[in-house]
């Protein structure tokens, strides 16, 4: 859909560099010019969202790091200090304790907006795998950021987190000792945490060019589901889509720093206040809320290395959805079973991170089981299943028809042929 | 290129020296990256097998003390007379794993009393308490055998140790120790 460049530069030194790098053009053509479909709305702005959070991320990072002390004797004294002495420090690290929640809270829309209207379809199916592994790189690199304060939910969820690999036959309690660089979590494992969640984002942002190259292919889903068919589907990126964007991303800010300069520790644990103790375990471990729907399906299950399986299984199942689901048409607003279940299974995902936060016992547990449960179900019996029984609603002809209206809805040539009328 | 060849033709020299570059290559590859990887396991310093010595001559019949060995909580308990007694009663069919788990002993002893505690002094109780589920520390005199009870995810330890009920999968570690004297034990 790019196609060869349009850029043309008027000006003597731009058409120097042109020649010798086109860069200018790679970028006139993915962000100026770039035919988006005309359609796209809100939920189509947490892709730029998402890249903004990442480079604030590692910019409030990296001067974090400067601060910062990665040693067991001084890794908690030196997060104070950034609170208490570093010029803005309270401030630098609450955007970002905070900006890794609002991270996950724009992903997590992200995803469900791509379940929703089925962007993980053909011809998208890398996209989606390589938004699935940014996925798993964010937990990997949130994870580690959160055990560098050295509190006790530090310490505590990466003794529960690393001891999740003892639960592989055989080799488990190697992995284990490997990771930790020693028998217990201690000064070896928060040094390479550190060094590795500096490293990650920078992977991240890897996998995200790649992510975009992929969606810079076939361009991107709509509302509609309907592929784009000529031009006046589409509108370029420039204005339209940067302002968009930039109006999506100020009231995400708004949202982002209520929680910064009013309720700062809302997301957080008291108890990570209390600095690391190997001798004491808090009465009520919690990893970071964005773990929990996956922690609530490890406790479900009485059984170590099932447990671990089903843990990891509920992220792997979602790289393999776009085979999963067997319908061709990709928006649920024409998909009326799809519509539904997709909101049952919505619910059951964000009741798996209640009953995550909740004590393991009694009526939390039999809840968790039976979510669990309907979380594999779902993608593993409903939506292949859905794809063969339901009957779509008609498709619109073209995007523009979609918008402007003008008739009965076409229907011949639909990629999935539905029911007409 | 190598492919190009049916199976009918002799290999050629070019063929030979293909794989042979290639196998030099990879084996060159492994032996560079395993120092990156073999970097992160123990150093010296952790391997130094750190022991520690526990006086246990002020532990009372009911109490216990807990010393910090290889970064981890060790109990050490003197054992009343009625915990002993749970301990040696229950059966080993009742128990969900039936390994000592005793690194003073063979690696197939089974999980009796006598197997977990110290040899002939069945009062003195030494455990490794970390739970083995996801490495929490068990409460101590908790839980419905009147062992341990892990508050992370419920897995329920008898006075021996041994698991009774929830996720982990095996009785608690009793570490290498000895008797120094009657009153002095070494861990590790």
């Amino acid at each position: 859909m790019s196609g060869p460049s349009t850029y043309q530069p008027q000006h003597p030194a731009l058409k120097w560099l042109e020649t010798r790098l086109p860069i200018l053009g790679l970028v006139h053509s993915s962000f100026i010019v770039f035919p988006n479909p005309r359609n796209l709305n809100y939920f189509w702005t947490f892709g730029g969202i998402l890249a903004f959070m990442l480079v604030a991320q590692i910019a409030t990072g990296v001067v974090l790091a400067m601060h910062y002390t990665p040693h067991v004797t001084l890794a908690f004294n030196s997060v104070e200090g950034i609170m208490r002495d570093v010029n803005s420090g309270w401030m630098l690290r609450y955007l970002h304790a905070n900006g890794a929640s609002m991270f996950f809270i724009a992903v997590y829309i992200h995803i469900f907006r791509g379940l929703y209207y089925g962007s993980y379809k053909a011809p998208r199916e890398v996209l989606w795998i390589l938004g699935m592994i940014i996925f798993l790189l964010m937990m990997a690199t949130g994870f580690m950021g959160y055990v560098l304060p050295w509190g006790q939910m530090s310490f505590w969820g990466a003794t529960v987190i690393t001891n999740l690999f003892g639960a592989i036959p055989l080799v488990g309690q190697t992995i284990v000792t490997w990771l930790w660089g020693g028998f217990s979590v201690d000064n070896p494992t928060l040094n390479r945490f550190f060094a590795l969640h500096y490293l990650l984002p920078f992977i991240i942002a890897g996998v995200v060019v790649l992510h975009i190259w992929a969606l810079h292919i076939p361009g991107s889903n709509n509302p509609t589901g309907v592929s784009v068919k000529e031009k006046q589907d589409t509108l370029p990126f420039h204005p339209y889509f940067t302002v968009k964007d930039a109006l999506g991303l100020v009231v995400f800010l708004i949202f982002y720093c209520y929680f910064v300069f009013y309720v700062p520790n809302y997301l957080g644990h008291a108890d990570n206040y209390i600095e690391a103790n190997p001798l004491v375990t808090p009465a009520h471990i919690v990893p970071e809320w964005y773990f929990l729907p996956f922690y609530a399906i490890l406790r479900s299950i009485p059984d170590k290395l099932l447990g671990v399986i089903a843990m990891f299984g509920a992220i792997a199942v979602l790289f393999v959805v776009p085979w999963l689901d067997t319908s061709k048409v990709r928006s649920a607003n024409f998909r009326p079973l799809y519509r539904q279940f997709f909101w049952i299974w919505a619910v059951a995902a964000v009741g798996l991170g209640y009953i995550g936060a909740m004590p393991p016992e009694g009526g939390y547990l039999i809840v968790g089981r039976i979510l669990t449960v309907y979380y594999f179900a779902h993608f593993l019996i409903i939506l292949p299943l859905l794809g063969l029984f339901e009957k779509p609603r008609p498709l619109p002809a073209s995007i523009t028809e979609a918008v402007l209206g003008g008739g009965a809805p076409v229907t011949a040539g639909a990629p999935s042929g539905p029911q007409t009328k | 290129m190598i492919l190009a060849h049916s199976a009918a033709t002799e290999p050629t020299r070019r063929d030979f020296l293909f794989i042979a570059t290639g196998a030099v290559g990879a084996v060159g590859i492994a032996a560079t990256v395993w120092p990156f990887i073999n970097q992160m396991n123990p150093d010296a310093s952790a391997l130094a097998l750190a022991s520690s010595e526990v006086d246990i001559s002020s532990i009372k019949e009911g109490e216990s003390v807990t010393v910090k060995w290889r970064g981890k909580p060790v109990v050490v308990r003197n054992r009343t007379a009625k915990e002993v007694e749970e301990a040696k009663a229950a059966a080993l069919s009742d128990l969900k794993d039936p390994v000592a788990r005793n690194a003073n002993l063979p690696a197939d002893a089974p999980a009796t009393d006598a197997n977990r505690a110290a040899e002939g002094k069945e009062n003195w109780f030494v455990m490794v308490n970390v739970c083995t589920h996801l490495g929490c520390i068990p409460l101590g005199q908790e839980g419905a055998f009147g062992g341990w009870f892990c508050p992370c995810h419920g897995s329920v330890y008898d006075t021996a140790g041994r698991i009774r009920q929830g996720p982990a999968p095996e009785n608690m570690a009793i570490p290498v120790y000895s008797f120094m004297t009657d009153t002095k034990i070494k861990i590790g």
